[in-house]
C-alpha cells in the first residue's frame, strides 16, 4: 500500500506532467486564461488519464509485449513497435466513448466540459502517460495509481496557472512581453517552485 | 520557385513562427533543448514528419469525408512517426534513448496536426510539403537557438566539444547550473518572444485593461 501512495505523490508533485516534464504545454498555455475553464479541462484530463493508462497497460501486457501472445500459440511475436499506434488509437476511441457516455448519462458534466473533451485526444500529457507507463514497466495496479496521479498533477498545475494569469491581467507588462511572453516566464517560475519537490526522497 | 512557394517556406521562420506566434509544439521545445545534439535530431525528425504528413494529407484531402478526417490524419502521422522512431533506434541509438518518449510524442505535436488542419486540407501536395518544411524550420530555429544558449552557458560545450574551459578542469568559466534545469527553457523562450515582438511590433498582443495614470501624475 505504501508503495502506491509513494507513486501517487511522486506522479502528482515530483514528476508533475506539466511543470516537471512540460507535457500538454500547448493546452496548458492556451486554455489557462480563466480559472473555470481550467478546472473543467483539468477534470476531463483526470478522467481520461485514469481510463486510458490502465487500458493501455492491459493491451500492452497481453497483446503487444514480446512474448505476450504466448497464450495464442505465438511465443516469438514481438509487436511492441506498434505500441505508439495502439496507444493513440485507444486514447481516441476512449475519448469518443466517454463523450457518448457522458452525453447520455451525465448531461450536466457533458455540457460543462464542452469542446475540451475532443481536444484531449491531442493533449500530449495523455499519450505521454501511456508511454511512460510502458517505459517504466508498471504493473496493472501501479498503472491505475499512476494514471490518477499524473492526471491530477496536470489539473493542479493548470488551475494554479489560471489563478496567476487572472491576477496578471491587471499588471503593467511591457508591450513585447504581453500575453504569451509573460505567460512563459510565469510558467518558468512555477516550474522552479515545483523543483523544490525534487529533493524529496520517498 | 513562385511567390506562393517562397511565402510558405520563409514566412514561418519569424513572421509566423509556430512556437512564438502560433503557440504550437511547445512541449518538446522545452524538454529536449539542454543539448545541441538532441535538439538537432529532434528538429530533423519533426521537420521530416511535418513535411511528409502534410504532403500525404494534402494528397488524400479530396477523398476523405470530413467526419473521419482526424482519424485519417492520425494514421498517416502515426505511421511516419513509427518509421522515424525505428530509424533513430537503428542508427542513432544513444540519442534515441535521450529523447525517450519525445519522438513518440511527435504524433501529438500540435505543429503536425495544426499544419495538417490549417494548410494541407486546403492546398495541393507540393505547396503543403513546402509549408511543412517551412514550419519545421521555424520550429528548428527556436529549438536550436535555445539549445545553443543552454549548452554553451550551462555546461561550457557545443555539440559535446569544450568551448568554455570549466573551472573544475582548471579553466576560468563557472557554468550556470540554472540553464541545465528545465525551467530555464521557459525563460529563454519568453525572452526570445520579447525580442521578436520588439523587432516586429505587429505581433504584440492587446492588453486586457489600459493602465490609467494615477491622479496628478499626468502633469
Amino acid at each position: 500500500m505504501e508503495a502506491y501512495i509513494n507513486l501517487f505523490i511522486k506522479s502528482v508533485f515530483i514528476e508533475n506532467m506539466a511543470l516537471a516534464f512540460f507535457l500538454g504545454m500547448c493546452t496548458f498555455i492556451a486554455v489557462s486564461k480563466k480559472i473555470e475553464t481550467a478546472v473543467g479541462l483539468g477534470i476531463a484530463v483526470v478522467i481520461v488519464q485514469t481510463l486510458t493508462v490502465p487500458a493501455n497497460n492491459l493491451i500492452y501486457t497481453y497483446l503487444l509485449k514480446e512474448g505476450a501472445l504466448a497464450w495464442a500459440g505465438m511465443p516469438d511475436v514481438d509487436l511492441s513497435f506498434i505500441a505508439l499506434m495502439a496507444c493513440i488509437g485507444v486514447i481516441a476511441a476512449m475519448v469518443q466513448i466517454l463523450e457518448m457516455v457522458l452525453d447520455k448519462f451525465f448531461p450536466a458534466l457533458y455540457n460543462a466540459l464542452g469542446i475540451f473533451l475532443p481536444l484531449i485526444t491531442v493533449n500530449c500529457a495523455i499519450l505521454a502517460g501511456s508511454l511512460f507507463m510502458i517505459e517504466r514497466d508498471y504493473n496493472f495496479a501501479e498503472s491505475v495509481v499512476y494514471g490518477v496521479g499524473s492526471g491530477f498533477g496536470w489539473a493542479l498545475a493548470i488551475t494554479a496557472m489560471a489563478g496567476v494569469r487572472e491576477k496578471l491581467k491587471y499588471s503593467d507588462v511591457p508591450p513585447g512581453l504581453r500575453g504569451l511572453g509573460i505567460t512563459f516566464i510565469t510558467a518558468g517560475l512555477m516550474a522552479l517552485g515545483f523543483m523544490a519537490f525534487s529533493g524529496i526522497q520517498l | 520557385m513562385n511567390a506562393e512557394e517562397k511565402k510558405v517556406l520563409v514566412e514561418p521562420l519569424v513572421d509566423n513562427n509556430p512556437i512564438t506566434l502560433q503557440v504550437l509544439g511547445i512541449c518538446s521545445a522545452l524538454a529536449v533543448t539542454s543539448q545541441m545534439s538532441t535538439a538537432l535530431i529532434m528538429s530533423l525528425a519533426l521537420t521530416t514528419v511535418t513535411a511528409f504528413s502534410s504532403a500525404g494529407i494534402a494528397a488524400i484531402r479530396n477523398h476523405v469525408p470530413s467526419s473521419v478526417r482526424i482519424i485519417a490524419q492520425m494514421v498517416i502521422i502515426a505511421s511516419l512517426v513509427i518509421v522515424v522512431d525505428q530509424l533513430l533506434k537503428a542508427f542513432a541509438y544513444e540519442v534515441s534513448k535521450q529523447l525517450s518518449v519525445f519522438v513518440g510524442l511527435i504524433i501529438t505535436n500540435c505543429i503536425v496536426m495544426g499544419r495538417a488542419e490549417a494548410y494541407a486540407m486546403k492546398n495541393p501536395p507540393w505547396e503543403s510539403f513546402l509549408d511543412g518544411i517551412g514550419n519545421g524550420l521555424g520550429y528548428s530555429l527556436i529549438l536550436i537557438s535555445v539549445a545553443f544558449v543552454r549548452e554553451l552557458f550551462g555546461s561550457g560545450k557545443l555539440l559535446g566539444i569544450d568551448v568554455l574551459p570549466l573551472m573544475k578542469d582548471g579553466g576560468w568559466y563557472v557554468p550556470n547550473g540554472l540553464l541545465l534545469l528545465p525551467p530555464s527553457a521557459f525563460f529563454l523562450i519568453g525572452l526570445l518572444i520579447w525580442a521578436i515582438r520588439t523587432w516586429k511590433p505587429k505581433q504584440v498582443e492587446q492588453a486586457d485593461f489600459a493602465i490609467i495614470p494615477a491622479h496628478g501624475e499626468a502633469h
